[in-house]
């Protein structure tokens, strides 16, 4: 079916997005089914087919996330420096494709199989900086949110397929691991494929008009002023995100809606995040991507006081997930929008890796501070806390930017 | 080279593409129409229902103890875990999409008289000697409170005798060491209930401890007995508590049985590396899940719950052992 895309004349564009942000997308979307239908199906292979334990699945979920930070950075930099963003990208794709086949080999030890999850994630932290220099090489620098938005969009469709794939897989052929972890390898593969012989990269500069970017250079881009600005305010933001699982763990609690519609939830976040993700990127575009970033944590601020509302029920929770949905659609690809325009074309790639790693890095921090809180706090008390410091976040943001225009 | 591969690319592109498609949809394809199992219904000896994990089907079945590779004949349930008690079963099994999974109530005849939604991914099930109550202990992943090392548990109950659901313990007034537990943090799993039908003992994990509880299901509270066991299974006789218990965090679980009226615990040989909730077949016997160590599938072994021998296999590539009267 991507076919018919893939052979139009080079540089064309459907619906008004270039040609290589929507192949690009494709490779996103094909990855995000393979990763999904893992994830998804993870537990219960762990607990039935494995008989893992509890606390071990518990250090292995941490692995998962927090094996992509640095080499983020990595992989930004060996963008820039090889000039070759797809290159870079098309390895870490290729990682990840790799474990999927392992998992039957690495059996029941809880080593092997943090150790391919660990590689699964390092392909990830790998690939992400390079994949969105290559988005932001490809169009002109005032198409950027919209670029990311149908980027992410695309991502998305794949992250909803995912699950879909492994239902039905589990529904016709039962837990027998193997079938699941081939399908996944087969949609990891034609991913990779797509990018090699689909994604076209734009012809690097000459190799003599410029030396190969430093390390140092990557980082001296924060002394520029506007760029250390948007890392900063992306950081701070994200001290006071508390991660996905603990919005829908309370947004379950406070609403008292029953237990049993907890695993679907993050359907509601998705779905929104996916239908407003272009939208909101092409109003970036227009409004101004700091404005839209910034509202997006507005929104964000909005569900956590919905969350004060008790026993708000069904209507409360759907208010909550449509905005929780929105803060996304806002924020994700809006923030390397933003973040790509002020960085130079031969830094691209170290540049959106040092702000995406920052806020990776914060949200980290912050998710541990909640998690400790809970341990000794009751939910109230917790939402509370977290209202405040979102509001001392939007609050010390805006002070921020207020300096800069002085 | 160069130009051979830019004019070529999209050809070898597609042509790579439409080969996995077909690798991966020919490979799935066969997987399907792999045949099912025959059963056999010649069979003597004592009985055994488990879970057959042979061929991905999870086909509860039921086998002969005699035997641990021998013929199984399939009940036409298919579950990720099963129990039976005084005629109840509860089967614990995907329901839809996400993937969601649901308890399913069966009476003796195997007609469904409810099903209840579940919030994750199935790890126990268990059913009330009666048959009266029916518990169930599910994970719930993405969700840890502390997000490296920690994990999310939900163990919720049906009692049949007033068609009330319980979706989780965490509802219940707990008394952690005679304070009252307020924080947000607690997980259950591994509930198991006494003939009384309102007696209790569960697992209870809060401010990072693990903790055997015992509560009342009628009052709906619950307080802390000692730290440490987990997944407790009350003896028919209800003298007996067995549960896995390890020193460390991470550490390799071993079976033990505590003499509820002496507090007298025994830990039994050779049962290290159990994951499992224990299941009772008699007074003096436990069966329970683990992975073998020679061939790395899930098993289903027996052991004397007095200590006095090693656990023996009883079925390879099974979980999930049920008695059967």
């Amino acid at each position: 079916m991507y076919v018919a895309g893939a052979r139009a004349e080079h540089g064309t564009k459907l619906g008004g997005v270039p040609r290589a942000v929507v192949a690009v997308g494709v490779v996103s979307l094909l990855t995000d089914v393979s990763a999904e239908m893992v994830t998804a199906f993870l537990p219960v292979y762990l607990l039935f087919t494995l008989h893992v334990g509890y606390v071990q699945f518990g250090l292995l979920d941490g692995l998962y996330t927090g094996a992509t930070a640095v080499l983020r950075l990595v992989g930004g930099h060996a963008a820039d420096r090889l000039r070759r963003p797809k290159a870079v990208a098309g390895v870490g794709y290729a990682m990840s494709a790799v474990t999927k086949l392992a998992f039957p080999l690495a059996g029941a030890s809880a080593f092997g199989i943090g150790g391919l999850l660990a590689a699964d994630r390092a392909g990830k932290g790998l690939r992400t900086a390079p994949r969105d220099a290559l988005i932001s090489l490809s169009v002109p620098s005032h198409q950027l949110g919209t670029a990311f938005g149908v980027h992410r969009t695309m991502d998305t469709v794949g992250a909803l397929l995912g699950p879909l794939v492994t239902f039905l897989l589990l529904a016709n052929l039962g837990t027998a691991p193997d079938p699941i972890f081939v399908t996944s390898f087969g949609f990891a593969l034609i991913g990779v494929i797509t990018l090699v012989f689909f994604v076209r990269e734009r012809p690097a500069a000459p190799a003599s008009a410029k030396k190969a970017p430093s390390i140092k250079a990557g980082l001296a881009l924060l002394k520029d002023k506007p760029f250390a600005r948007v890392t900063i305010v992306a950081a701070v933001l994200g001290l006071a995100t508390m991660s996905d699982a603990f919005v829908f763990v309370l947004v379950q609690k406070t609403t008292d809606i029953p237990l049993s519609a907890l695993p679907l939830l993050p359907l509601g976040t998705a779905l929104t995040f996916l239908l407003l993700a272009t939208p909101l990127g092409r109003l970036a575009d227009r409004a101004g991507r700091w404005r839209i970033f910034f509202a997006g944590h507005v929104l964000l601020l909005a569900v956590y006081l919905l969350l004060l509302t008790p026993s708000g029920g069904y209507p409360i929770a759907i208010a909550a997930l449509l905005l929780h949905g929105a803060f996304y659609a806002a924020t994700d690809g809006v923030l390397s929008a933003w973040a790509g325009s002020m960085i130079p074309e031969d830094l691209r790639g170290s540049g959106l890796a040092v702000v995406q790693t920052g806020q990776a890095l914060a949200k980290l921090v912050s998710s541990i501070a909640f998690g400790f809180l809970l341990q000794y706090a009751s939910v109230l008390a917790a939402v509370v806390v977290a209202c405040g410091g979102l509001a001392v976040s939007l609050l010390v943001v805006l002070l921020v930017r207020r300096r800069a225009a002085a | 080279m160069k130009s051979w591969f830019a004019r070529y690319r999209v050809v070898i592109g597609v042509a790579l593409v439409t080969l996995v498609v077909l690798a991966t949809g020919g490979y799935v394809w066969r997987t399907a129409a792999r045949p099912a199992d025959q059963g056999q219904q010649s069979r003597s000896g004592r009985l055994l229902t488990l879970i057959d994990q042979r061929n991905g089907n999870d086909a509860v079945s039921t086998a002969e103890l005699s035997t641990s590779d021998g013929t199984r004949t399939p009940t036409g349930l298919r579950c990720q875990r099963v129990y039976t008690a005084g005629g109840t079963t509860v089967c614990l099994r995907l329901a839809g999409v996400g993937p969601t999974f649901e308890a399913a109530v069966l009476d003796p005849s195997g007609h469904v008289l409810k099903t209840i939604p579940l919030p994750g991914v199935p790890s126990r099930a268990r059913v009330s000697a009666s048959g009266k109550v029916v518990s169930w202990t599910v994970f719930v992943s993405g969700d840890s409170y502390v997000s490296a090392g920690g994990f999310s548990t939900r163990t919720g109950f049906y009692d049949l005798r007033t068609d009330t659901v319980v979706e989780s313990l965490e509802t219940f007034g707990a008394t952690v060491e005679g304070r009252p537990y307020a924080a947000a943090d607690a997980n259950y799993w591994g509930l198991t209930v006494g003939s009384d039908d309102r007696t209790f003992y569960a697992t209870f994990l809060g401010a990072g401890r693990r903790w055997l509880v015992k509560g009342d299901l009628a009052a709906r509270t619950l307080e802390t007995v000692r730290i440490g066991p987990e997944c407790p299974s009350l003896s028919p006789d209800g003298k007996r508590l067995a549960y896995k218990k390890t020193t460390k965090w991470v550490g390799r679980w071993e079976l033990a049985v505590l003499d509820l009226a002496s507090g007298q615990e025994r830990v039994l040989p050779d049962t290290a590396g159990i994951d499992d909730q224990a299941a009772w077949l008699d007074d003096h016997t436990l069966a329970y899940g683990a992975i073998s160590g020679s061939t790395g599938k899930s098993s289903v072994y027996q052991v004397p719950a007095d200590g006095s021998a090693g656990p023996t296999l009883v079925a390879t590539e099974a979980s999930s052992p049920v008695p059967m009267p």
